[in-house]
């Protein structure tokens, strides 16, 4: 379905979504990299070593998610976009997620914004929590997201304004 | 009359790759580029590349052609001469050039052609109306110039440079109404597809273009879908109220110089059209003419750089000029270019090269 209709599937993001007694533990990455193609940056940015060396560029990342610290570096290396670091210890309501976000205006810190799906429908409304675009980030800023738990697997992405 | 020991036609990702790799061993190079620009179509890329740190991977289009124009610059062998079209290659090995209306003739001892690929374009009624582009135009109005192309925009092609563009246009803040892609999957990276699905942005597959309208500027067009033969299906029209049309159905080489020079071509449909026979190290059918990037068949940038360096070498190998471990830089581009080309996106890339190959007595002759 993925290569027909672009968006994946409730079943490919449970195939990436960490456990949850791994959620519990505190923030961890989510990587939706579904396709073989040539592509290793994520490995190269991570410190951590929970994003593992490429035996071959075509495969697809494998994380050993009891290394990751959800630091985030990997999303705004990652040419796809395809990351994002999930923290569903963020509040007893809230959990938090950081997401790539290349597009201006940015949004203010502690702004109230639409949360939108991987179909770029409008599902909630989420808070901005924090707005990273530091050089290293190399235009791709970072934006962090207070988002109601029962949507945490379903926003991946914001619009501003009305 | 000019000599010189390298002619490099093409100054985009492979020419320039070409240039400095072969300069770096001590041969001269003329780099010859029909734009007043280099970096070819580099400049215009916005988006973070894929493939690994060996070719940049992660970093932008435009600041990896920073960094290879910077290299350039600092490599004193290289004469640059943009702003200048290759008119022909001659049978006695001469190279004509205009220049500003001036006409020039080199006489290179190697050559390496590096002229990238044209867009192809899709016959519709109506597809000569203003506000219908090729992908290209749009990135550089956007991209090299900083002008918006228009409001709304319709996309046709779901391959890479499609989903690429959409969401440039996006950033530039033009509307994207829909990418319309004629076959049944997404050709390009699906990564690309989620991030502008993920904008609301819907790709049709298995739908084409009907017709544009307008009176005088594109106003409007009719798509409708496809069947499993590739026939418009009557009754399922949709119209879109858009004032640009971009057309992103894929590259055929620019093998004009090759054709002229006498290269041994054949039609490999997974790398654009004709594409040149060449050996290991991408001499051509003719003796000291190579060819790297899109010319000798349409991949990504990043297979055009490495071959830029591969090529580039094995001319300057030709010329006499070698590395002490030049087996060993061989061996490492020629895996960077099969891990590029490893996975399942490459593997047509991989049996189209593989019917192009030949050996000559040259290739013997370019080898450590």
């Amino acid at each position: 379905m993925l290569e027909v209709t672009g968006i994946p599937t409730v079943e490919d993001i449970e195939k990436v979504f960490p456990s949850k007694e791994r959620l519990k533990i505190g923030p961890v990455v989510v990587m939706e990299c579904f396709q073989n193609i040539p592509c290793n940056p994520c490995y190269t940015a991570c410190k951590t070593g929970a994003i593992k060396e490429f035996e071959d560029i075509n495969d697809l990342p494998t994380v050993d998610q009891s290394l990751c610290n959800g630091c985030g570096l990997c999303i705004s290396n990652c040419p796809g976009l395809s990351i994002m670091v999930v923290d569903m210890t963020y509040s007893e309501e809230e959990a938090l997620i950081k997401i790539p976000y290349e597009f201006l205006p940015l949004p203010e810190i502690g702004e109230t914004v639409k949360g939108l799906d991987r179909e770029g429908k409008v599902v909630c409304e989420v808070k901005v929590v924090k707005v990273l675009r530091g050089k290293s980030l190399d235009k791709t800023p970072i934006i962090s997201l207070a988002v109601d738990k029962e949507y945490v697997k379903i926003v991946r992405n914001i619009r501003l304004g009305e | 009359m000019r000599t010189v020991e390298l002619l490099v036609v093409g100054g985009g990702p492979a020419g320039l790759c070409a240039a400095i790799q072969a300069a770096e061993m001590g041969s001269s190079v003329i780099l010859v580029e029909r734009s007043q620009h280099l970096g070819g179509q580099l400049i215009k890329q916005t988006h973070m590349f894929f493939g690994s740190e060996k070719q940049y991977a992660s970093k932008r289009g435009f600041d990896i052609s920073n960094i290879l124009l910077d290299k350039i610059a600092s490599l004193e062998k290289i004469t640059l001469m943009q702003s200048t079209t290759v008119m022909g290659i001659y049978e006695d090995g001469v190279v004509t050039l205009e220049h500003k209306g001036e006409y020039i003739k080199v006489l290179p001892k190697a050559t390496i052609v590096a002229t990238g690929a044209s867009e192809k374009t899709l016959a519709f009624p109506n597809n000569d109306l203003p506000g219908i582009y090729g992908a290209g135009a749009v990135q550089t109005l956007m991209n090299e110039y900083g002008i918006k192309p228009g409001n709304r925009v319709v996309m046709v092609g779901a391959g890479n440079i499609g989903l690429i563009v959409s969401y440039q246009l996006m950033q530039a803040g033009v509307e994207v109404a829909a990418i319309v892609e004629g076959g049944p999957k997404i050709g390009g990276y699906l990564v690309h597809a989620s991030k502008v699905r993920r904008m609301g942005v819907p790709i049709l597959t298995r739908h084409t273009i009907k017709s544009a309208h307008g009176k005088e500027v594109l106003e409007k067009v009719t798509l409708w879908q496809l069947d499993d033969q590739w026939n418009g299906i009557p009754g399922t029209e949709i119209e879109f109220g858009v004032d640009v049309m971009c057309i992103a159905v894929g590259l055929a080489p620019l093998s004009e110089l090759l054709w002229q020079a006498g290269c041994q071509m054949k039609f490999i449909e997974s790398l654009g059209g004709y594409v040149p026979t060449r050996d290991e190290n991408l001499q051509t059918s003719v003796k000291g003419l190579f060819v790297a990037g899109d010319v000798s068949g349409v991949e990504e940038a990043s297979s055009a750089m490495v071959e830029g360096y591969l090529a580039g070498m094995s001319a300057a190998s030709y010329l006499g000029y070698k590395l002490y471990n030049m087996n060993e830089v061989k061996e490492n581009l020629l895996n960077q270019l099969d891990s590029l080309r490893h996975g399942q996106m490459g593997e047509k890339i991989r049996k189209g090269i593989a019917e192009l190959q030949i050996e000559h007595e040259a290739a013997a002759s370019v080898d450590a």
